[in-house]
């Protein structure tokens, strides 16, 4: 097996409830030894999508190959994929340690052979001591490590995992995303993550899929989605943003002129302009950390805009902005609290706020 | 509705709706057959006899008549005779009477083992249990002790007054109901109780809070979130209390007269088979008006009740 | 948590005092010696030991439990596989019949009672090989225990969260596996939950029975009743006191059972 065949390929797959399309032509390509991950808020299909290429659902249309076979030659329990459940799904009859081996048993894998995995597979989750115990013995933590150890000990191609830390409180799901991810790298299988938490997909991922309403609407690695967002939705899911929509005035060689509500702004088109920048009129958008205030006597100059801070909420270690520009649009600016919170930035004053042509992006919708 | 059967997958598997007939039938199938033919076939059975006519052996034949059914309401041999029409609102006032002094005694009851603190709740509930469990008959004719001449709660009431010394309290209309709400009362609690363990006590504190009193916080708070509870235990008690042959015949004697008494004795002493059909089937069909509020009632919750 | 008033105490107690009134009395006046169920006379076990002796009562015993056995072990069976099927699969009509299915939980016990007579009599009188005694009598209880069973296992299976056999076929677990390992596993505390009401419904009925039985089919509550008719006769309150105490034994034990073995919280 060459190992540029995709681990997982999936081809204009629909999968229909009634009359809904909650997979409409999906495609994508996951390459092995890939953190992938599917993001995107309820009802987004990714669930849908991730339970077919597991087995347990079967699309409409559309084929999904696993190393390269055709999945629909493959029933569900002989895949080499394996999944982590959302509600973890451990069988309440059964030890840890009998949980954990099920799999191999079924696989009718030597005795002998099934207790040293088990071991080891419970020390590289760090849940050595439980191996008697039962299900409802666990805190939600240790039931998330069995579930874990329970799909890796059968050594899948693919590890599917569903939510696996939505139901954990916030420090143990910070904790368990970096375990999770030093163990994908270790182990080396390809990992396909589904979440609607975006700050996680960004923390593990090597690449994001966005999907919305049964599509994939971007996909990239995580650097690429957040910094180049493409469409309004996505700029809005990953983070947040500041959307303007802007008519052409002047055009440039590699960049524009473009008359806004905040005021007329200079945006950069780059060296391909993208589609959607060569029309006349298209959204313009900013994350708020690139927005930059100084005080109002500062001069005046490109991209600078008189606003008047609004809201102030200070998160700790940033204070967000919002802010209220010349005829009522309202801007949002984020600042490091390097030196503590700006106090010439307080509620009721002006301020100058600075959108850097670098920063202003141009999207598809 | 077939359509939404062939896309669905179970556990992994795409059932068809050829696949989902052919499993019922190896899992339910046999079930399904027995009910149908041991209980279901029988009432249809009950019904056509109600409507042919007796012999003189006890066996009936035809010709198909109604006469079962008006002499049923009313139109006897010799006129219109009030003697069935009485057994049926008498049994109807026994059920409604029997549900309604469950429900009463039921209510505090349960929020009596609501209010326990939690080790003690599932004792309470098992000592409710126990006599539950016991035969009804042992249960029934306890009571013929108890409220015979000597025993202790006879000569209460005769210190009361209520009775002449000497005479046993039974067989009477008040025997038949203290039996009948020692035997159902425990069908009433555990679906109560349920609902009553469930309460949201804070929507009462909201409701005092907002400045209302007492009877107002029970009736507007506490109440209808007990309702479901309450309306699944009267209706398993309505419809068999109406039907109910045993206590009347121990504590009630010939005295008072019940549906569940008239059935046996049509089907016993009496040998007239069709005429006790008919009476059964007007019972089968308050059951299916019972079963049909239940429905209403209860939802799908009702399977949890048992 | 509301805390519990002096008043809702005591008519509580009143009310379990109520409910066990009439078992207290059974078993107090079992040792009465008094001939034909008078007043105390004085106390004396002998109608125990009398129960020894008599045929009639062990011969209803042993039939009691004999039926309630088979018809168990038949009726568990049944509607184990009526409360599975269910919950998974769908067949035209299913709505109705559901719903068909809670008529032996509510119907009286008299209508069904006599249906199965009727119907009864008319098989006996065509077919001439089933004749009206333990045969007829096993057939009526399992009609009514089958609903009680498939209702117990339906519930446990529908509180069953599907994403755990979905694990077992994620796992390597074919259609088979995955039943044998993990559904019935998980199941099996359903069956006998239902198997056990069955057993008490049996143990107790009385109606049904009644109507059903046959010459040399006499059970225990057959055999009470018939005594109280004549008259109460003190045997009958050491029979029955022994009855009693049995279900006590049988419900405590049933509860225990019940209770979750694992430490709450965790």
């Amino acid at each position: 097996m060459a190992t540029d065949t995709p681990a997982i390929q999936v081809d204009n797959l629909v999968r229909r409830f009634g009359d809904v399309e909650a997979l409409s032509h999906v495609s994508v390509s996951i390459r092995k030894g890939e953190f992938f991950s599917l993001l995107g808020p309820s009802g987004c299909g990714k669930t849908t999508l991730l339970r077919c290429i597991g087995g347990l659902d079967i699309p409409d249309e559309g084929v999904i190959r696993i190393d390269g076979t055709d999945a629909r030659q493959i029933p569900a329990h002989k895949r080499p994929v394996n999944t982590v459940f959302q509600s973890y799904a451990l069988f309440p009859h059964l030890t840890v340690s009998d949980n954990i081996a099920f799999g191999l048993r079924m696989k009718n894998v030597p005795k002998q052979e099934i207790g040293g995995r088990v071991t080891r597979v419970m020390d590289m989750v760090e849940i050595p001591k439980l191996a008697d115990r039962k299900p409802a013995q666990l805190s939600g933590g240790q039931k998330q490590r069995v579930a874990l150890a329970r799909a890796i000990v059968n050594e899948p191609m693919v590890l599917l995992l569903d939510e696996p830390l939505g139901a954990l409180d916030l420090k143990l799901r910070k904790q368990l995303q970096v375990e999770l991810l030093q163990l994908q790298r270790r182990l080396g299988i390809t990992f396909i993550y589904v979440t609607h938490d975006q700050e996680e997909a960004l923390v593990m991922s090597d690449r994001i899929a966005v999907m919305s309403t049964g599509k994939i609407v971007q996909m990239g690695d995580a650097e690429d989605i957040y910094e180049h967002p493409r469409t309004r939705y996505v700029s809005q899911f990953l983070g947040s943003c500041n959307l303007l929509d802007a008519t052409v005035k002047r055009r440039g060689a590699s960049d524009a002129v473009v008359q806004t509500s905040v005021g007329e702004l200079r945006v950069e088109l780059g060296a391909n302009p993208s589609e959607a920048a060569r029309r006349d009129q298209f959204t313009v958008a900013i994350r708020p950390e690139k927005v930059s205030l100084s005080g109002p006597n500062e001069a005046p100059g490109e991209n600078r805009i008189k606003v008047k801070v609004e809201q102030l909420i200070y998160i700790g270690s940033e204070t967000h902005y919002v802010l209220r520009a010349g005829d009522g649009v309202e801007l949002k600016a984020q600042a490091l609290n390097v030196r503590g919170c700006a106090p010439e930035f307080d509620i009721g004053k002006e301020a100058i706020a600075f959108l850097p042509a670098a920063g202003l992006l141009i999207l598809d919708d | 509705m077939a359509n939404e059967r062939k896309g669905e997958v179970q556990f992994g598997e795409q059932l068809t709706v050829r696949s989902h007939i052919l499993r019922s039938a190896m899992t339910s199938g046999p079930g399904i057959f027995w009910v149908t033919f041991f209980l279901l076939l029988p009432l249809v059975w009950i019904g056509v006899i109600s409507f042919l006519t007796r012999t003189e052996v006890g066996g009936f034949e035809r010709p198909f008549t109604f006469e079962n059914y008006t002499r049923f309401i009313g139109f006897g041999f010799f006129g219109f005779d009030m003697l069935y029409p009485q057994i049926i609102l008498r049994s109807l006032v026994l059920g409604i009477g029997t549900a309604v002094l469950c429900m009463i005694t039921a209510l505090p009851l349960a929020f009596f083992i609501a209010g326990l603190p939690a080790r003690y709740k599932t004792l309470a509930l098992t000592l409710v249990l126990i006599p539950f469990w016991t035969n009804l008959l042992i249960r029934t004719y306890a009571w013929q002790i108890l409220l015979a001449p000597e025993s202790p709660l006879t000569r209460l009431a005769v210190w009361l007054h209520f009775t002449e010394p000497g005479l046993p309290l039974y067989p009477s209309a008040m025997a038949i109901y203290i039996g009948m709400v020692c035997d159902y009362l425990p069908f009433l609690v555990l679906p109560l109780y349920a609902s009553v363990e469930k309460i949201d006590w804070s929507i009462a504190e909201a409701a005092s809070d907002l400045g209302a009193d007492g009877p107002r916080v029970f009736w507007h708070a506490i109440l209808p979130q007990v309702t479901p509870g309450l309306v699944a235990g009267i209706i398993l008690v309505l419809i068999p209390a109406t039907g109910q042959f045993v206590i009347p015949d121990l504590l009630g004697g010939a005295k008072t007269v019940m549906l569940g008494n008239a059935i046996q004795q049509q089907f016993q002493q009496s040998r007239d088979w069709p005429f006790g059909s008919a009476i059964t089937f007007v019972g089968m069909g308050a059951v299916m008006l019972g079963l049909w509020a239940y429905a209403r009632a209860a939802g799908e919750r009702g399977g949890e009740i048992i | 948590m509301k805390r519990v008033s002096l008043p809702l105490w005591l008519v509580s107690a009143f009310l379990y005092v109520f409910m066990y009134a009439p078992l207290a009395v059974v078993i107090i006046f079992s040792f009465n010696a008094a001939k034909h169920g008078g007043p105390w006379t004085g106390f004396t076990t002998d109608w125990y030991t009398s129960l020894l002796a008599d045929k009639q009562k062990q011969d209803a015993t042993w039939n009691t439990l004999i039926l309630a056995v088979a018809s168990t072990v038949i009726a568990t069976a049944l509607g184990t596989m009526l409360g599975y099927g269910l919950s998974r699969y769908w067949f035209p009509g299913k709505k109705m019949f559901s719903l068909a299915m809670y008529i032996p939980v509510m119907i009286p016990d008299i209508v069904m009672a006599v249906a199965m007579l009727a119907f009864f009599k008319l098989l006996t009188s065509a077919g001439g090989f089933l004749q009206m005694g333990l045969a007829t009598m096993t057939i009526a209880h399992i009609t009514f225990q089958i609903p009680f069973v498939a209702i117990v296992v339906r519930s446990r299976l529908v509180g069953m969260d599907p994403a755990i056999e979905e694990a077992a076929h994620d796992l390597g677990a074919s259609t088979w596996q995955t039943f044998w390992s993990v559904t019935f596993p998980l199941m099996l505390p359903g069956v006998l939950a239902g198997a056990m009401l069955a057993f008490t419904l049996s143990l107790d009925d009385f109606v049904v029975s009644f109507f059903t039985t046959g010459p040399g089919a006499t059970t225990l509550p057959i055999l009470i009743y018939s005594s109280v008719k004549r008259g109460i006769t003190p045997d009958i309150n050491a029979l029955s006191t022994l009855i009693v105490l049995a279900s006590v034994i049988g419900t405590i034990g049933v509860t225990l059972l019940q209770r979750p073995r694992q430490p709450s919280g965790g």
